[in-house]
């Protein structure tokens, strides 16, 4: 099957299995294994990308339903000079330990405070219920992004 | 993943087609229960017929009432200012379904259409007696839920939209699954045409009206009038999250929370 799409902002016209996920196409196709696969449930939210505009699971999305989307990873946000404020305010914060849910925490998060209006602690808490930090890190995770909050 | 066709129809004409010529056809609306269903060879369809191709099958009408196009992402219904004026209990569910990534992809066509008894839109298409819109008929909603994974549907029949009564008041209170957030137990309280109507998902094999907590709630929406009512457990759901005892006792403790959220 041939799938047509755009990550982070370039074409791409890939002939892919017809049940391949979009996390397969972006990590064994296109490289960029930035986007992380950490439980095979769709529960713990480490492969989360932007769909056109969207934060979505990549792993429980099948590369067709991808085909005319616009995709953002993790490799598509900032680069090492000039990080994305939530990166740089994940690093300031020192929100993460072993760094694994990392990626999906930044895309959920940015995502969530584009869409949200009076994010508070609370707020950020249940907006990210969907990504999990097997390192229990949450509390600088929830700091970080209160801190982006302000700067994006 | 076992292997499977992968097709995106462009009309309904076209999605019914692809299925019926399919050894073994599946329809992909948001994909948030078919593709972890999938991933963890639960199901082996020989075809999925995606169905977000088809145009006029997403977005949310208000007027008299609120129609909901089967193809809407659960974040849109949640988010919608016009469903927050109309009825704001239906926003509210919306917006406590899953995860806000699960909330982003999965549509209410796809939810009530799998049955999932854990499922909370179905306690709202029960509660507020929607009118279920499909490529060939309507189907009232307390009519729409059949049994566990079951529905009124008939092999290779699609979804088009939802059609909501706007209720006088309602409210939803759901006892979510710490880790799934699927209901344990979810109950809607509903004042619809002077009548109270309440709807259960999460403790039955599907989404049920409450006989004991209408006749409990006719004389009034007030917490007191549940004081010692309760919910027989003959037909609930046991599993390791809660016995069927354990549930019956929530479905009331639901139902007093969603009254007295409507009093507050």
């Amino acid at each position: 099957m041939e799938v047509t799409l755009t990550v982070n902002g370039a074409d791409h016209t890939l002939d892919v299995p017809d049940n391949a996920l979009l996390v397969e196409l972006l990590r064994e196709r296109l490289n960029l294994t930035g986007t992380h696969v950490g439980c095979d449930t769709s529960q713990c939210g480490a492969c989360v990308v932007h769909m056109d505009g969207r934060a979505v699971k990549s792993c429980t999305v099948l590369a067709g339903q991808a085909d005319g989307a616009d995709v953002t990873t993790i490799e598509g946000i900032g680069t090492a000079d000039a990080l994305h404020p939530m990166q740089e305010a994940f690093r300031e914060c020192h929100a993460l330990q072993c760094g694994f849910c990392t990626p999906g925490m930044i895309m959920a998060a940015i995502d969530l405070v584009q869409t949200s209006d009076d994010l508070d602690e609370a707020a950020v808490r249940d907006g990210l219920e969907g990504n999990l930090c097997r390192c229990t890190g949450y509390h600088n995770i929830v700091r970080a992004v209160l801190s982006a909050r302000d700067n994006m | 993943m076992y292997r499977f066709n992968y097709h995106r129809a462009s009309s309904l004409a076209q999605a019914a087609e692809l299925r019926s010529g399919a050894d073994d056809g599946v329809f992909l609306a948001g994909g948030m229960t078919l593709i972890p269903t999938l991933k963890q060879r639960l199901a082996a369809p020989t075809d999925v017929v995606d169905l977000a191709g088809i145009e006029g099958l997403s977005g949310i009408t208000v007027g008299d009432t609120v129609t909901v196009g089967a193809m809407t992402p659960h974040a849109d219904v949640a988010g919608s200012a016009a469903v927050q004026g109309a009825i704001p209990a239906l926003a509210d569910l919306a917006g406590r379904i899953g995860d806000a990534h699960v909330r982003n992809r999965g549509t209410i066509g796809g939810s009530i259409a799998n049955s999932d008894p854990a499922a909370d839109y179905p306690a709202a298409v029960v509660a507020l007696n929607a009118t279920v819109h499909t490529d060939r008929r309507d189907i009232a909603g307390e009519d729409f839920f059949l049994d566990l994974f079951e529905t009124a549907l008939e092999p290779g029949e699609i979804v088009t939209s939802v059609e909501f009564p706007v209720p006088a008041r309602a409210a939803y209170a759901k006892f979510p699954n710490p880790a799934s957030r699927y209901a344990i137990v979810g109950v809607m309280v509903a004042e619809l045409d002077g009548a109270v109507r309440v709807g259960v998902t999460g403790a039955g094999p599907c989404a049920f009206r409450s006989a004991e907590l209408e006749a409990a709630l006719a004389g009034g929406l007030s917490a007191a009038a549940l004081d010692g009512v309760s919910v027989p457990d003959g037909n609930l759901n046991s599993d390791l999250h809660a016995s069927a005892a354990y549930r019956a006792h929530l479905v009331a403790v639901m139902a007093r929370r969603a009254v007295a959220q409507l009093a507050g």
